[in-house]
């Protein structure tokens, strides 16, 4: 990696998420980012939105190296994630907590054990993970149900327990897609509460969202898509 | 250790959820073993007959039944000259049928017998030589002057010895076509793993697990399947020979012969579990090295 690159992130705040000139265009010949150039700060709140099909979820996709720009460079941590290995990847994931649209919970295992995922694959020791466990079960409010099935678990308690993978092992960038996405705005306003308490402790937090709602009493910064490129 | 340990568990439990089918292919994998290493087992029996015999070469001289008391020191002498020969040891009709009686269970028969239908008899000790060697030192003494008959007793050994090494051959022809099999079914085992845990890997994979992570639980289950299996082989194969034996103290006992199967040795058991859990492990890795680089996270 050239220097200039290595130095890139360095401005008045340190950007923790750096876009610059990115391209995105998928095998069919969908582009889905044109030209996308965007910082983010260290333990700041950003809000992405856009109609549905403008190039949310793929920003995002390109941040966690899901995929890969066709141009341009992603750089997290000051780290080029477009061009990593294959095998460095799973220490950059590490490093985010994701939130996904449809939660991607295990079905065939406890609350607890969902919760329980990341801090094995990290290898964090027994007693330590479980009070980890424990604490984000508690943080989201549904440490009564660790021993439930997720199939038991309403939408918006099923979103929860995807916050409280993701935060578990206390990763210093939160990614959020969608989450309040099929939630009433009550759920909603829960889910943001608890990313808001998130953002007090320092942690760097995207969230995507096409529910402009949410974002009326923020004054977090908000950045908007359409069409694949960044209003301003 | 603690965390991984509990991990590892936790999927091995989920794996081993099917237990029927599980079952199944463990006992697929038993017999599948259990074919050559059986086949092994009772060539390694054949071949402890065989050492005991051929390690001695004999030649039974047989004389004519005419034969008078300066026939047999003439010929004594004559032997004694041969410098192919050891020494040689005269054995007379009364005692060769003392012998018989005794060794061969039959002294009920023997006893009925009007007269000694046995001759007199020497047995040559060659020195040690090539099997056609003794052949024609056979020959040789077969021409001798009184003598009725003249056996190679270890002949047989050695036709024995040639069947055993096509025997050897066709076991491991069959060991390495089954152990091709065990392979392919751990193979095609892991890759049903893989296919209903598919959400599981993605989703780590997503969280950060690295591949050494994902395929470690799959690999061990590869190895405990083949082991499993392995197990299973080793209990066919000493029930099997345990029912054999049974049945061979009665055929023995009609002889008077002390013959028994032997089970596997201590270090042959150890070698067909290792080797199977190996294969398992083997078959696991292939199939997870071909299977897991599909699922990428989308």
């Amino acid at each position: 990696m050239p220097l200039r690159e290595i130095f890139h992130g360095y401005g008045s705040v340190i950007a923790m998420i750096k876009l610059n000139q990115v391209h995105k265009r998928y095998p069919g010949g969908y582009q889905a980012l044109k030209n996308v150039t965007l910082e983010i700060a260290e333990g700041e709140m950003v809000f992405l939105t856009g109609h549905s099909g403008a190039g949310k979820s793929t920003l995002l996709k390109l941040i966690a190296a899901i995929e890969r720009p066709n141009l341009g460079s992603v750089l997290v941590n000051h780290q080029n994630v477009g061009v990593l290995k294959p095998r460095a990847l799973p220490y950059l994931r590490r490093n985010l907590g994701i939130i996904f649209q449809d939660h991607k919970l295990l079905f065939d295992r406890s609350v607890f054990d969902n919760v329980m995922l990341p801090l094995q694959i990290c290898g964090f020791d027994y007693r330590e993970s479980h009070k980890r466990a424990r604490a984000a079960l508690d943080k989201v409010g549904l440490l009564r149900r660790e021993k439930s099935q997720p199939i038991a678990l309403s939408g918006g308690e099923q979103q929860r327990l995807c916050i409280a993978r993701a935060i578990v092992n206390r990763p210093s960038i939160l990614l959020a897609d969608e989450p309040t996405g099929n939630l009433d705005t009550e759920y909603a306003h829960e889910i943001m509460d608890i990313f808001k308490s998130f953002h007090q402790v320092g942690v760097t937090l995207l969230i995507s969202t096409h529910d402009e709602s949410v974002l009326k009493n923020d004054d977090a910064r908000v950045l908007a898509l359409k069409h694949g490129e960044l209003q301003t | 250790m603690r965390h991984a340990f509990d991990q590892n568990v936790g999927v091995l439990r989920r794996m081993f959820a099917s237990k029927l089918s599980g079952v199944f292919n463990i006992l697929v994998i038993g017999i599948a073993l259990s074919l050559p290493a059986g086949m092994y087992v009772l060539l390694q029996n054949a071949q402890g007959l065989v050492d005991q015999f051929s390690g001695t070469p004999q030649i039974s001289l047989f004389m004519s039944r005419d034969a008078k008391a300066a026939d047999v020191d003439a010929l004594r002498k004559q032997l004694e000259q041969q410098p192919e020969i050891e020494r040689v040891q005269f054995v007379p009709r009364a005692q060769a049928l003392e012998q018989l009686k005794k060794s061969s269970g039959l002294s009920d028969v023997i006893g009925g017998l009007s007269q000694n239908p046995l001759p007199d008899a020497f047995i040559v000790y060659p020195r040690p030589n090539q099997a056609e060697a003794l052949d024609r030192l056979r020959t040789e003494l077969a021409k001798l002057p009184k003598v009725e008959q003249a056996q190679l007793d270890s002949a047989w050994a050695y036709k024995l010895e040639a069947l055993l090494k096509f025997g050897r051959m066709l076991v491991l022809i069959l060991a390495s076509l089954l152990s091709l099999a065990l392979v392919a079914i751990t193979f095609n085992t892991i890759r049903l793993q893989i296919l209903t845990q598919r959400e599981e890997i993605e989703v780590s994979k997503l969280i950060g697990a690295t591949n050494a992570f994902i395929r470690r639980p799959f690999l061990y289950f590869g190895a405990i399947q083949g082991l499993l299996g392995g197990i299973t082989a080793w209990l066919i194969i000493s029930v099997s020979l345990m029912l054999l034996n049974h049945q061979l103290v009665g055929l023995a006992e009609l002889y008077a012969s002390q013959f028994a199967l032997h089970p596997l040795s201590l270090g042959d058991s150890l070698t067909l579990l290792f080797f199977s859990m190996y294969l398992g492990w083997l078959g696991a890795w292939l199939s997870v090295a071909r299977h897991l680089s599909q699922i990428e996270p989308r």
